[in-house]
């Protein structure tokens, strides 16, 4: 059992100097076999072992993580979370990932600083301001609270904004989804961590897997860095590093891997009370905790899986911020870093089964998979338990680059990419 | 970020170039025959490769002229650059 956290064991702790607190998660060798395997060890690989030992009963599972657990994207993106897509099957999926945000911290008894302090998304030209309002109104019908901005509501709710006309790309309006806002993306990782730990699950660190064994049609197990582990389920989450695991289980998929840039700047002050995104111009920033403001640059158009991109990128996205934001011409940028991401055609996620029994794929986030931690964790746990996709993940199937039924989100929604 | 050799043009910085992706995938002789499995493959199906690729850029800045590379993706590192319409080199 682990010891509740709470105000009371922060202050019994204090009497032992903080030396004497028990460990968030054990560091085991790994079994034999398992009933299912998660590969990766991100938010989503965590949360997936989290709903399968609590929600399906499955508590002789493991996460194999080659590095350390949260190391990759979880620990690298811009940490904002929204639902605001467009299409019927982005918002179910993305609205049932922010639910399960808002009552994280007291599931996990992890304090993943949930902040809902909004996002608002830009409108720089004519058709901005048509599909963001087209958006609004299927957001509503959905049930997902959304709201159209004029130029001024925009200033109001963030007055730093420079909402001048005569600007190379003015703000003509925005939208606002209240209920979006940020999380602290270790805690993610940690708190479903500590909480899979709790019910047993084994979460193996430095752990490369190097094959997946197939008998025919069927997994039989995974070759690692620490032996081969026999299991009948493998659940693949591996973001960039999807294709190379495909690979070796003699599988391709529609994803290209290329290198997403964000940076953070010196703190200040808190000037920036919620999170602004602007696709036309590709610049979104938000302030943390610790007065850093988060900038999320794009992707380079080449594929690389060096962790590193173009300088023009990040001078491109900065060039937007200046003008949007001219207050912040004398920051100084502290710390700029990459990560892979999976992208598919259709910018859509797939969370599937695959043509091979008991191998599942949960890939393709690309720019935008940390809000849907909680959710994709969730559904995907559901695939892997009943050999099936729950009902909100079923459009999100590898067959549909098969069948054309696409979930088009490019440039349709707010995706930035 | 890396300086790409244009076969056109010599060195010049990466951000003239474009990114074409996968080199080598060639466009189906008999469209009307294909299944819908086969249109998969050949629209949406990539290797995405860690390690050697080939694949095609486009000197879209400059000389607005095609060519093929092979490169680590791993690094990126360049290890060859080839002319459009050229086999793929033997690793």
């Amino acid at each position: 059992m682990k010891n509740k956290y709470s105000i009371f064991s922060l202050i019994k702790n204090a009497f032992s100097y903080h030396e004497n607190w028990q460990k968030a998660w054990k560091d085991p060798t790994p079994k034999k076999e398992y009933d299912a395997i998660i590969v990766g060890g991100g938010g989503h690989g965590l949360a997936t072992a989290y709903y399968l030992a609590k929600k399906h009963n499955m508590k002789n599972i493991a996460v194999v993580e080659k590095s350390w657990i949260g190391g990759g994207n979880t620990g690298r993106n811009t940490t904002i979370i929204r639902s605001n897509y467009l299409w019927d099957a982005s918002a179910g999926l993305y609205d049932h990932a922010l639910k399960i945000w808002e009552g994280l911290s007291q599931e996990l008894n992890y304090n993943v600083m949930f902040s809902q302090r909004g996002v608002m998304n830009l409108a720089h030209n004519l058709q901005d301001v048509r599909d963001l309002k087209r958006r609004t109104h299927a957001n509503r019908l959905n049930g997902i609270d959304a709201f159209y901005l004029s130029t001024e509501e925009v200033k109001k709710f963030c007055p730093i904004i420079n909402t001048s006309p005569d600007i190379r790309y003015p703000v003509l309006g925005g939208t606002l989804q209240k209920r979006a806002g940020t999380a602290r993306h270790d805690a993610v990782a940690w708190g479903y961590a500590r909480g899979a730990d709790e019910m047993g699950v084994d979460i193996i660190q430095n752990c490369e897997v190097k094959g997946i064994k197939r008998n025919g049609d069927e997994v039989e197990g995974i070759e690692t860095t620490k032996g081969f582990i026999k299991t009948k389920k493998v659940g693949v989450v591996a973001a960039g590093h999807s294709s190379v695991i495909a690979g070796m289980a003699g599988l391709r998929l529609p994803l290209e891997s290329k290198p997403l840039q964000a940076l953070v700047s010196e703190p200040v002050k808190p000037i920036i009370d919620t999170v602004v995104m602007s696709n036309a111009v590709h610049a979104y920033v938000s302030q943390s905790d610790k007065g850093e403001l988060v900038i999320g640059a794009g992707t380079d158009d080449y594929i690389s899986y060096s962790q590193k991109g173009s300088h023009q990128i990040v001078e491109g996205t900065l060039n937007a911020i200046l003008e949007l934001y001219p207050i912040f011409s004398r920051m100084r940028m502290l710390r700029q870093w990459g990560g892979i991401v999976d992208i598919c055609p259709d910018a859509s996620p797939i969370i599937s089964k695959t043509s091979v029994k008991g191998l599942y794929f949960n890939c393709g986030w690309g720019t935008g998979g940390f809000k849907a931690t909680p959710g994709s964790g969730d559904l995907f746990a559901h695939t892997i338990a009943n050999d099936e996709p729950h009902k909100l993940n079923a459009a999100f199937n590898l067959n549909r680059f098969i069948s054309g039924d696409l979930v088009d989100e490019h440039g349709a929604a707010a995706v930035a990419h | 970020m890396f300086i790409i050799n244009c076969p056109f043009c010599g060195e010049r910085d990466q951000s003239e170039f474009k990114a074409g992706g996968e080199a080598h995938i060639e466009r189906p002789k008999q469209p009307t025959e294909l299944s819908d499995d086969e249109w998969a493959e050949y629209l949406f199906m990539r290797k995405n490769i860690k390690g050697v690729q080939f694949e095609r850029w486009n000197h879209a800045h400059g000389c607005r002229k095609w060519f093929n590379m092979a490169r680590d993706t791993s690094n990126d590192e360049i290890k060859l650059i080839y002319k459009m319409g050229e086999k793929p080199p033997l690793k």
